[in-house]
């Protein structure tokens, strides 16, 4: 009886481990505003953080391979070069010119940033902006190896996201800025 | 949904036509080598022997045979081995029949399968005569095609049950087929490869129309968009290029040149959304446009966050796109 009861258990133990992660194909009909982007570390009162909107994509496999289709399709490598940066900076470093967080990240797609990055918002619903978002985090590790793509369609020019080390960020001033006269 | 023929017993050109006359041979002989072998299991059934304690026990010598085993399993050998050899005959002259199509003055057709739709580019050796379209393809009657397939993704499947199929569309691997249809009509092909969560509603359509039909039909797909006429039109083509569309979509005399979805320079002229998923009505574009997961969930299109009137403003201008 006890042995019988203890497999059950098991065996409801192992089914609750099937449930990665769940995709969602209906985005919220509502758009998703991102929180505000904070330029300072410096606030009144308690820190305030809500990290929902973000963890929902960047804790989700199929978001993060979304993103990653789409970061091919609309042409982010043609600058970034598939993560290892050509006219745009390189995203799968620990550099950040504007910040890693996925506010600043979304801001930085829907918004655009001066010397180059278009601004996307508008030309692409919200919910595939997080998605790149989480996807752009994944190229320097800062998203869960459980989660991040293994494979690409294509030939694999880099190693696998789920396979990147994590990259601590730190922030750094435009390339070339110095040099400027 | 649309009167459209998907039947392998009612080919539609010369392909289908001897993938059929195969069917013909291997539905009776395989019919019959079932029968007889349930016949044999029936009977062998009834023979077993059934020992109880009070049986005698069998104490012939080994050496002595069962008499007429020999004779039903010579006969079982040779009527097999003749059954499947017609088998194999009838299969290699499909093979050759399938091969022997005439090839000369061809329709080429570059066929790429996506998740989940169908990339038609149709070939010349005048490049300003290459057009492309999606999810249907027009043919000549009388006149062989050629199509050349290759999987986007994942590996599709061509198969067009009255005219021609199945080949796979594989990535990274080049394959063709080739057909004729020589009935004008409208044929129902079907992806035939599990591909993912909207296998079912990969559908395309083949329409044979006449040589002069089909001519005009290509000649108009070679332009380029009709330019819009009414102001609500104009405002659909602006919304359309300024908004989300251009980002995956093409409409050729436009700035929307994208190509990772349908191109839809003379999407009114089809039949069908969203490869065989809705009508191509106002209404479906429609609903289409603003929810395409409800219809078809997983695709790539993403709903849209569109007002009323910017809403009807594209669709007008997409109806306008014949």
């Amino acid at each position: 009886m006890t042995r019988a009861l203890s497999l059950a258990l098991l065996a409801v133990l192992a089914l609750a481990a099937c449930q990665r992660e769940s995709r969602s194909f209906v985005p919220p009909t509502k758009s998703v505003t991102p929180p505000p982007v904070r330029l300072s570390a410096i606030q009144p009162g308690a820190i305030a953080t809500d990290t929902s909107i973000e963890q929902k994509y960047e804790d989700n496999a199929y978001a993060l391979s979304e993103g990653k289709k789409l970061f091919g399709w609309y042409n982010c490598s043609g600058c970034h070069a598939q993560g290892g940066g050509d006219k745009g900076p390189a995203l799968m470093d620990n550099v950040w010119i504007y910040g890693s967080k996925p506010a600043q990240i979304y801001a930085t797609i829907a918004e655009g940033r001066p010397n180059g990055m278009p601004s996307f918002g508008g030309h692409i619903p919200d919910n595939e902006i997080w998605e790149l978002v989480a996807y752009v985090r994944s190229l320097s590790g800062l998203t869960s190896n459980n989660a991040s793509p293994n494979r690409s369609d294509s030939m694999h020019v880099k190693k696998p996201e789920s396979n990147t080390e994590e990259q601590k960020p730190v922030v750094a001033a435009p390339s070339g800025a110095s040099e400027r006269p | 949904m649309i009167g459209a023929l998907h039947d392998v017993r009612m080919p539609g050109g010369a392909q289908a036509e001897a993938i059929v006359t195969l069917w013909h041979w291997l539905l009776p002989i395989c019919a019959v080598v079932f029968a007889a072998l349930m016949v044999a299991l029936v009977i062998a059934l009834k023979r077993a022997p059934r020992a109880d304690e009070s049986t005698a026990p069998d104490v012939s010598p080994l050496t002595a045979r069962e008499p007429q085993v020999a004779r039903v399993v010579w006969a079982a050998v040779v009527v097999s081995t003749v059954l499947l050899l017609v088998l194999l005959a009838v299969s290699v002259f499909t093979d050759r029949a399938l091969a022997r199509l005439p090839l000369t003055n061809a329709v080429q057709i570059e066929l790429t399968g996506y998740q989940w739709w169908w990339e038609a580019r149709y070939d010349d050796s005048d490049p300003s005569r290459i057009f492309t379209t999606a999810n249907e393809l027009h043919v000549p009657v009388g006149r062989p095609v050629i199509v050349s397939l290759a999987g986007a993704d994942v590996i599709h499947s061509f198969w067009v049950p009255s005219l021609a199929g199945k080949k796979d569309l594989i990535p990274g691997r080049e394959t063709t087929v080739s057909f004729r249809a020589d009935r004008p009509g409208i044929y129902r092909g079907q992806c035939a490869e599990y591909c993912g969560y909207q296998h079912a509603h990969m559908m395309f359509y083949v329409i044979a129309d006449k040589p002069d039909d089909y001519e005009r039909w290509a000649a108009r797909q070679r332009e380029p968009a009709r330019a819009p006429v009414t102001a609500q039109e104009t405002r659909g083509r602006d919304l359309f290029v300024a908004k989300s569309c251009a980002m995956c979509h093409a409409i050729g005399g436009t700035a929307a040149e994208a190509r990772h979805a349908p191109d839809l320079t003379h999407v009114a002229s089809r039949m069908t959304l969203a490869a065989g998923t809705l009508q191509n009505t106002t209404g479906a574009r429609a609903a289409w446009i603003l929810d395409p997961q409800q219809f078809k969930p997983g695709a790539a299109m993403p709903p849209q966050n569109l007002s009323a009137d910017e809403l009807s403003a594209i669709n007008a201008y997409l109806g306008s796109l014949s």
